[in-house]
């Protein structure tokens, strides 16, 4: 009767998840043939700009999925995961700026622009090695991971949570932003870095890789569920519930508490990064405004207005609050941080547990299995 | 101090150095000597205030044990003492011959066989009742191994074990936010027994229930002396009275006097500051 999963039967009676996967399958079958394949005077032709914009969501979709296993799982409310996801975004971005190569303006084989612009006469020792993707990839790991491994040991170790907790990670993700800003850091300064010419060989601009990073978006997002919900529906998922419920209580029953979290905490950054690292060559520019804590308290209106707790809740506001986004800042721009802002109030009013809380409510779903369940709203 | 001192304290007062009578073994409760804690002349204090005034308190194995007092008399600090929460100023906390508890992170604490009940109950309410009691059972509470666990036939065993001891069989996949309140007390209770502690601690269990469920509660904490040390804090004197056979006065962070709990009440410095009402 007991049910730890195996990764395979993981998703075993998770209808949400299910239904996310198979979206996600159809669209990896969708997107590419309407792009590629139909021809583009078409009515169902899709446009380049559109699947760029669909492989957007996708990743913001991983870095809400990444934020809700803390917030929603593990209790932590994060309000710096902008830093994560941006610093994966660098490590691709370094990648992507050494395989411009001699192509840019000043031609230099080497030196990005920008430091030959800034009359650098070599490279920085932390360049070394973005020259290979494979390099470039382990950062995007590495990078989010070890910083969310040191800062979150030294918070969760001097027991620090709640709004506290918060307040810190806001401040984390400031002061990386104000790092990122100066032209001495080596990042491109406030420009950040662009002007991208292909990935792995592959024109960046072209159709066929647009598609082949929106695959690679999907992929990563399915695997990021699948991950994810396999972790949460372990004894450890079910511990880290119970540090979010009973934080005293786990302990007394022989937990190191911080270890759980730490270790949420540093896959949760690493899933950011992740995010952010197919993120970047999809817009085509990564700068310091995406470690802004505008930024990442934007995530977790996603998270919150997509069902905290869920997973699948969390990715679906992802998709949802930036499809407005996209829209009201076309036809509206002055209307869309007053929307947000009203969103947020309105979601945390009336609808504690998102969309999917309201779907779970009409459709007057019976009790199912308790672990799984969603977290009560937060006081 | 006590007239009534227990007698092996003065027998037994060091518990160091004599490495050779006592090998240390990590984790072993060395209970050797019939007591199992041993708590001498701890003092806590609170900028100034002495929650624990050179407190002495020895337990020993199997024995049911009631702590009385006054409010402020220093009982919720002693339990604090002895699960790791708070430090002593000075003095001396053992589990047995060996483990030194002042020591002890909580978690070795409690890994090495202390249990503590809270007087608010607290259980994890988004779980199943078996599930709270999957997560307290004993073994390895580490990260990398908890991602793998799988229950053995045994363990799903010996939680169906506690859930009859402690009368939720049928509320084995209820969420444990939705029992009443005494079912969440024994289930806090059953959580202690799935750790297969030496020694539990608990702190008001009959607090707000109704007779019905203190009767029931009176029944299964001396069902489980014998086989467990249990020191239960409680308040309602009535219930002491059912289950006490040794019952330890604790005022004003110092232990006033020990003994049955006829002698209690007619012990007159107890009754002064406690009974009397």
């Amino acid at each position: 009767m007991q049910r730890r999963p195996t990764l395979l039967t993981a998703l075993a009676g998770d209808r949400g998840g299910m239904i996310m996967l198979a979206l996600l399958a159809i669209a990896a079958v969708v997107v590419p043939v309407a792009t590629l394949l139909v021809p583009a005077g078409s009515a169902l032709h899709m446009s380049t700009y559109t699947v760029t914009l669909l492989g957007k969501y996708l990743t913001y979709a991983l870095l809400a999925l990444a934020l809700d296993l803390i917030w929603g799982y593990c209790g932590i409310l994060s309000l710096g995961h902008g830093a994560f996801f941006a610093l994966g975004g660098y490590a691709m971005g370094m990648y992507l700026m050494r395989e411009i190569g001699a192509r840019g303006v000043y031609g230099n084989p080497v030196l990005p622009d920008f430091m030959v612009f800034l009359n650098w006469k070599s490279l920085p020792w932390y360049w070394y090695g973005f020259d290979h993707f494979w390099f470039a990839a382990a950062m995007v790991v590495l990078a989010p991971g070890l910083l969310a491994l040191v800062f979150g040991w030294l918070t969760f170790r001097s027991r620090v949570s709640g709004v506290y907790l918060s307040i810190i990670t806001q401040a984390l993700t400031y002061a990386l932003m104000l790092a990122f800003f100066r032209n001495e850091m080596g990042f491109g300064g406030n420009n950040g870095l662009t002007d991208f010419k292909d990935i792995l060989g592959f024109n960046i601009q072209s159709d066929a890789t647009r598609v082949g990073l929106f695959l690679a978006s999907a992929a990563a997002l399915a695997a990021g569920y699948w991950i994810a919900r396999f972790i949460l529906r372990s004894r450890l998922g079910a511990v880290v519930t119970a540090v979010r419920d009973a934080e005293p209580r786990a302990r007394f029953l022989g937990y190191q508490t911080e270890h759980y979290k730490l270790w949420v905490f540093v896959l949760s950054a690493v899933l950011a990064g992740v995010a952010g690292a197919l993120y970047v060559p999809q817009v085509g520019i990564i700068n310091p405004s995406e470690f802004s804590p505008l930024n990442s308290i934007e995530m977790v209106v996603w998270v919150a207005v997509g069902g905290r707790g869920t997973l699948f809740g969390a990715a679906l506001g992802a998709v949802l609050v930036n499809y407005a986004k996209t829209y009201l800042t076309g036809a509206l721009p002055e209307v869309w941080l007053f929307a947000l802002g009203a969103l947020f109030i309105l979601v945390t009013l009336f609808l504690p547990r998102g969309v999917i809380g309201l779907a779970a409510r009409m459709r007057r779903r019976p009790k199912g299995d308790a672990a799984f369940a969603a977290p009560e709203p937060p006081e | 101090m006590s007239a009534d001192r227990d007698p092996h304290g003065a027998a037994h007062p060091a518990h160091d150095g004599d490495a050779g009578a006592h090998p240390f073994v990590p984790g072993e409760v060395d209970a050797s000597h019939r007591a199992l804690l041993y708590v001498e002349s701890v003092t806590v204090s609170f900028d100034g205030f002495k929650a624990l005034n050179d407190l002495t308190l020895y337990v020993d194995d199997g024995e049911l044990r009631c702590l009385i007092g006054p409010n402020g008399a220093g009982k919720t600090t002693l339990m604090d003492v002895i699960t790791g929460k708070t430090r002593p100023d000075s003095g001396q906390a053992f589990f047995g011959q060996t483990l030194d508890l002042t020591r002890m992170r909580e978690y070795e604490i409690a890994a090495s066989g202390i249990g503590r009940k809270f007087q608010k109950p607290s259980v994890f309410p988004q779980h199943s009742v078996f599930e709270n009691l999957e997560l307290a059972m004993s073994g390895d509470k580490r990260v990398w191994s908890a991602l793998f666990a799988r229950l053995s036939g045994e363990q799903v065993d010996r939680i169906d074990e506690v859930l009859e001891i402690i009368g939720l069989v049928s509320e084995r996949n209820r969420r444990a936010g939705l029992l009443s309140h005494g079912q969440t007390q024994w289930l806090e209770i059953g959580m202690l027994l799935m750790q297969s502690p030496r020694l539990l601690l608990v702190d008001e269990p009959v607090a707000g229930m109704t007779a019905q469920e203190t009767e029931r509660t009176a029944e299964l904490l001396t069902s489980l002396a014998g086989q467990h040390s249990v020191i239960v804090v409680e308040h309602d004197m009535d219930f002491v009275r059912s289950i006490a056979r040794k019952v330890t006065v604790l005022h004003e962070g110092h232990v006033l006097a020990e003994g049955s709990m006829s002698e209690m009440q007619s012990d007159p410095r107890v009754v002064e500051v406690y009974l009397g009402e």
